[in-house]
C-alpha cells in the first residue's frame, strides 16, 4: 500500500529502458508524443504501433501490466470512439438506423483515435511511470529546468517540495490509519448516516492529522536548518545524472522514427486520414 | 578547548492570554570540552529540551552568553554566517526519526547535509559510503527509509551527521521513541563515535542507564543545573536524584539500601556481573 | 470467569499477496477477570496485532476471540459494542486529541455510545478524576496542556466509556520516571477500584515487574509463555534469547547465584532483592554466633 504510492506505478527492473538517463526519457517521451500527432497515414500508424510493441518488449514488463494501466481510461477511450463513430460524416454511408448514420470515415476515425490514445498511454507509461521512480523524475526535472533558475523560476524549491512530499506520503498514510483506528476504538462511525453526518465524523480524524502534519513540518524545518540547508544556492548533488552514448542513441532513434513517420505520410501513406 | 560554552543562560517562554509565561532556564552555565561524552539528565519540563533548542540555535536566550565552536552566538554582531559556521561543527540528532529524514532513499538522505555544504559529488559519495558503514547501514543504502525500524532510522540520521564531519553531535532524546533493541543499537554507536572517532558527544535524555555510560552527567531540575559530576558522583546520592524526579540504576539503589545494613558496597557499579561479584565478596557466598 | 479468551487465532497481513506476513500464529490464550496482565514482546512479535484483534479493529483469519465468554464476531454488525466493552488506548494517544476542550474530548467516546446529559457529565468527571486530571483543566483546550496531561486526557477518553477491559499500548512510552509512575500507578489504582481487567502492552520489563500480576510473552507471532510475573522473570535467559531486556536487578540475582549467593532467580524489584539479601545475610551469620 505504502510502496504503491511512493513508487507510483514503477515496476522494478533492469532493462535498457530502466537504465536510461531519466532526463533523456522525459525528452524522448515528449518527442514521441509529438511524433504520434504527426502521424497522418495508415502506414505511419502501423510503424508507430510496431515501435510501441517493440518498446514494451524492451522494458521486459509483462504486457498485461501495461494493459492494466489503460483500464481507468477505458471510459474516455470508449466515449471518444463512440462520438467519432456516430457523429463523423463522410462520403461512404454504411448503415442508417433512423437518425443514426454510420459512415466508413467514422469507423476509421474512431479506430485511429483509440489507437492514438493507446499509443500515448504506452509512451508515457513505458518511458516514464513504469520504468522511472518519481524520485528520479523529480531530480531529472530539476536538472532539465535548471536554466529557468536564471529567470527566477523557483526550480529548486519546487523539486525540494516534491522530494519532501514523496518522503512524507507514506508517513502520513500510516498516521491517518492510526488515527482512524484510535477514533474507531472510541466508537466513531464513518460509514453510516447522512452525508453531513459522515462529513462531521471526519473532524476527529482531520484535526489530529493537520496538527501532526504541522508539527512534523516544524520539526523537519528545524532538522533541515541544523543540517545547514539554506536553499538551492551553492548546493551540490551526490547523484548527478550522466548521459551515456546509449541515451543519445535512444534519443536519435525517436527522432528517426519521427522522420520515418513524416516520410511515410508523404510517400507511402496507403491511406491518408483526416483527423 | 571547549566546543560549547554557556554562561548564565536564561530563557522564558512568553505566555499568551491563556497561559502564564514559563521560565524554562535559570542562569545555566557549563562548558563542554572537546572530545568529552556528557549526558544532560532531567525529567520532562526540567529545562533540558529548552537547552537543546538554544544549542541548535532555533531560539536565542533572553540573557547570558553562548559560544559554539569558538564563535559567540549571542553577541550583537552575530550573523547568519556565524550560525551557519557553528552548525558546520555541531550537529543534532532529534527525537522523532520520522521528522528529520528528508529524502526517501537512505543514501540520498545521508548525502543531504553534504550537498548543502557544496561538497563535490565524488567526495559526497565517499563520505556517504563511509558514514553508512560506520553505523552499519551499508546494505540499506538504496532502500526507502519508511520500511526501516526506528533504531535503523536513527542510525541513518546519525550517518547524515557523520558524513558532514562534525566535531560535536548533540542527541536530543534520540532514543526516547525507540524500543529496547533500537535504543541499544543507537547507544552503542554513540559511544563508539566518542571513544573511537573522538567526536564530542552530548546526549539529552531521561534514561539514567544511558546517562550512566557518559563520562559526566549534568542533572537539570527546575530550569537549573541541579548536579554536575561523574556518574558515580551523581548517582552516589540517590536521595538527591529522587528529589529531581529521576531514578538511579538498580545496582546503585540496591547497594545504597544495603549500606544501611553496614555493608561497604560501592555506588558506582552499573554492571550486573560486577555488582554481583562485589556483593558476593562482601557477603561471602556459600558454595 | 475469563475476561479474554482466544482460541486458535491466526492473522496474516496482506493475505493473498506476495508480501503476506503472518502476524499471529495459532494463538490460544486466557486472561482472568480483574487483574493487570502485561503483554511483552520485541517489535514485530505480534503484540500490536493481538491488541487490535481484541478490540475488533482487525478480524481474525481463523479462530475465535471471546470477551466475557461472548464471541465478538458472532454478530459482525454489533462490533461497535465490542469496542465499547474493550477500551483501547493506542500508543502516543495524545496525538489523537481533537476537541476544543478537554471535557469535549473525553466525552467523544461516551457520546458515540449514545450517552447524554447527567450520565455523560458524571462519566466525564469520574474518568478525569481517575486519570489524575483536575476539574480546572476540563474547560481548557487539550492543545494547551503538557505532554503528560494530554496523555491523561486520552486515557480518560477511554475510561469514560466504562470498558470492562482496558487495553493500553505502551501507555508510558516517552515519559520520564516520574511520569511513568504517575500514569501506571493511576492505571493500577483504577483497576483495583473499578475491578476492570487491564492489559498493558510494553517494552519495559521494569514496568511489567512493578505493575502486572501476570505476563504474556510473545515472540515470532506465538505466545512464548503466560505466567505469574515472578515466574516469568525467573526465566530471564529465555527472555533475553528473544531480544527482551531483563531488569538489571534480575541479572544481578542471576550473577549472584553464579557467585555462590543464591537468593533465587525470581527477583524483579530492588526492594525484594534487598529483603532476600538481608535474609541471606542473617542466615549465614547465624551459625557464627557463639
Amino acid at each position: 500500500m505504502k510502496s504503491d504510492i511512493t513508487f507510483g506505478q514503477y515496476v522494478e527492473g533492469d532493462s535498457l529502458i530502466h537504465r536510461l538517463d531519466p532526463r533523456i526519457k522525459i525528452i524522448a517521451s515528449f518527442l514521441y508524443i509529438v511524433v504520434i500527432f504527426l502521424a497522418k497515414s495508415a502506414s505511419a500508424f502501423l510503424l508507430l504501433t510496431l515501435s510501441a510493441v517493440f518498446f514494451v518488449l524492451l522494458t521486459r514488463i509483462p504486457p498485461r501490466m501495461i494493459l492494466r494501466a489503460m483500464k481507468p481510461l477505458l471510459f474516455i477511450i470508449l466515449f471518444t470512439a463512440i462520438i467519432n463513430l456516430f457523429f463523423m460524416t463522410g462520403e461512404h454511408l454504411l448503415v442508417q438506423l433512423g437518425f443514426i448514420k454510420i459512415y466508413r470515415e467514422g469507423i476509421v476515425n474512431a479506430c485511429l483515435i483509440v489507437l492514438r490514445i493507446l499509443l500515448l498511454i504506452v509512451a508515457t507509461s513505458v518511458f516514464l511511470t513504469y520504468t522511472t521512480t518519481p524520485i528520479a523524475l523529480t531530480d531529472a526535472l530539476e536538472q532539465l529546468l535548471a536554466p529557468l533558475k536564471k529567470l527566477h523560476v523557483p526550480v529548486h524549491e519546487f523539486s525540494m517540495m516534491m522530494t519532501i512530499a514523496l518522503r512524507f506520503i507514506p508517513t502520513l498514510i500510516d498516521e491517518t490509519q492510526k488515527i482512524i483506528n484510535a477514533q474507531t476504538a472510541r466508537g466513531a462511525d464513518f460509514t453510516s448516516g447522512s452525508l453531513i453526518q459522515r462529513g462531521r465524523a471526519l473532524v476527529p480524524i482531520l484535526i489530529p492529522l493537520f496538527i501532526s502534519a504541522f508539527r512534523r513540518a516544524d520539526e523537519l524545518a528545524t532538522a533541515m536548518e541544523c543540517r545547514c540547508y539554506t536553499g538551492g544556492e551553492g548546493r551540490t548533488r551526490m547523484n548527478t545524472l550522466h548521459s551515456e552514448p546509449k541515451d543519445w542513441v535512444f534519443l536519435c532513434s525517436i527522432v528517426l522514427l519521427g522522420a520515418a513517420v513524416v516520410l511515410l505520410n508523404r510517400f507511402l501513406p496507403l491511406m491518408t486520414i483526416q483527423l | 578547548m571547549d566546543i560549547i560554552k554557556a554562561e548564565h543562560l536564561s530563557f522564558t517562554y512568553p505566555g499568551d492570554e491563556d497561559t502564564k509565561p514559563v521560565q524554562a532556564l535559570k542562569d545555566v552555565s557549563f562548558s563542554i570540552p572537546e572530545g568529552s561524552f556528557t549526558a544532560v539528565l532531567g525529567h520532562n519540563g526540567s529545562g533540558k529540551s529548552t537547552l537543546a533548542k538554544l544549542l541548535c540555535m532555533i531560539a536565542l536566550p533572553d540573557s547570558g552568553r553562548l559560544w559554539i565552536a569558538g564563535r559567540e552566538m549571542t553577541a550583537d554582531d552575530t550573523t547568519e554566517e556565524d550560525i551557519l559556521a557553528a552548525r558546520r561543527e555541531v550537529g543534532m540528532v532529534f527525537q522523532n526519526p520520522d521528522n528529520q529524514i528528508v529524502a526517501t532513499i537512505v543514501e540520498e538522505d545521508v548525502a543531504f547535509g553534504c550537498e548543502n555544504l557544496g561538497i563535490p559529488p565524488k567526495e559526497i559519495r565517499r563520505r556517504v559510503d563511509e558514514a553508512l558503514a560506520a553505523v552499519g547501514m551499508s546494505e540499506y543504502a538504496r532502500h526507502p527509509s519508511y520500511n526501516l525500524s526506528g533504531g535503523q532510522k536513527q542510525r541513518v540520521a546519525i550517518a547524515g551527521v557523520i558524513a558532514m564531519r562534525r566535531r560535536c553531535i548533540i542527541f536530543d532524546e534520540s532514543t526516547a521513541m525507540l524500543d529496547p533493541m533500537g535504543r541499544r543499537e543507537v547507544m552503542d554507536i554513540i559511544e563508539r563515535l566518542n571513544r573511537e572517532e573522538g567526536i564530542t558527544v552530548l546526549i539529552i535524555t531521561h534514561h539514567m542507564n544511558e546517562a550512566a555510560r557518559a563520562d559526566r552527567i549534568l542533572v537539570m531540575n527546575g530550569g537549573r543545573i541541579f548536579a554536575d559530576g561523574t556518574p558515580a558522583e551523581v548517582f552516589g546520592n540517590p536521595l538527591r536524584m529522587w528529589e529531581a524526579g529521576l531514578d538511579v540504576p538498580q545496582t546503585t539503589e540496591l547497594c545504597w539500601k544495603l549500606r544501611a545494613d553496614g555493608l561497604d558496597v560501592p555506588l558506582d557499579v552499573f554492571d550486573a556481573d560486577e555488582c554481583a561479584r562485589i556483593l558476593a565478596e562482601k557477603i561471602g557466598g556459600r558454595r | 470467569m475469563n475476561a479474554i479468551e482466544l482460541e486458535h487465532v491466526n492473522f496474516t497481513y496482506n493475505r493473498n499477496l506476495p508480501s503476506a506476513h503472518r502476524a499471529l500464529d495459532d494463538i490460544s490464550l486466557e486472561v482472568k477477570s480483574g487483574g493487570i496482565t502485561g503483554l511483552i514482546g520485541h517489535t514485530g512479535s505480534g503484540k500490536s496485532t493481538l491488541v487490535q484483534l481484541l478490540n475488533g479493529l482487525l478480524k481474525p483469519e481463523s479462530g475465535t476471540v471471546r470477551l466475557d465468554g461472548i464471541d465478538i464476531w458472532a454478530e459482525p454488525k454489533k462490533i461497535r459494542e465490542v469496542r465499547f466493552k474493550a477500551g483501547l488506548v493506542m500508543q502516543y494517544p495524545e496525538y489523537q486529541l481533537f476537541a476544543e476542550t478537554v471535557e469535549e474530548d473525553i466525552a467523544f467516546g461516551p457520546k458515540n455510545m449514545g450517552l447524554s446529559g447527567e450520565e455523560l457529565d458524571r462519566r466525564v468527571r469520574e474518568a478525569a478524576a481517575f486519570s489524575g486530571l483536575g476539574e480546572d483543566l476540563l474547560e481548557k483546550s487539550p492543545f494547551d496542556l503538557s505532554g503528560g496531561q494530554k496523555r491523561r486526557v486520552a486515557l480518560a477518553g477511554v475510561i469514560a466509556m466504562n470498558p470492562k477491559i482496558l487495553i493500553l499500548d505502551e501507555p508510558a512510552a516517552g515519559l520520564d520516571p516520574g511520569g511513568r509512575r504517575d500514569i501506571l500507578g493511576g492505571i493500577k489504582r483504577f483497576s483495583r477500584e473499578s475491578g476492570t481487567t487491564v492489559l498493558i502492552v510494553s517494552h519495559s520489563m521494569e514496568d511489567m515487574a512493578m505493575y502486572c500480576d501476570d505476563v504474556i510473552v510473545m515472540a515470532h507471532s506465538k505466545i512464548l509463555m503466560h505466567r505469574p510475573t515472578a515466574e516469568v522473570f525467573s526465566r530471564a535467559e529465555e527472555l533475553a534469547a528473544v531480544g527482551l531486556d531483563v531488569p538489571l536487578i534480575t541479572r544481578v540475582a542471576a550473577a549472584l547465584q553464579k557467585n555462590g549467593v543464591d537468593i533465587g532467580l525470581d527477583v524483579y524489584t530492588v526492594d525484594y532483592a534487598v529483603g532476600k539479601l538481608r535474609e541471606y545475610m542473617s542466615a549465614s551469620r547465624a551459625p557464627e554466633l557463639p
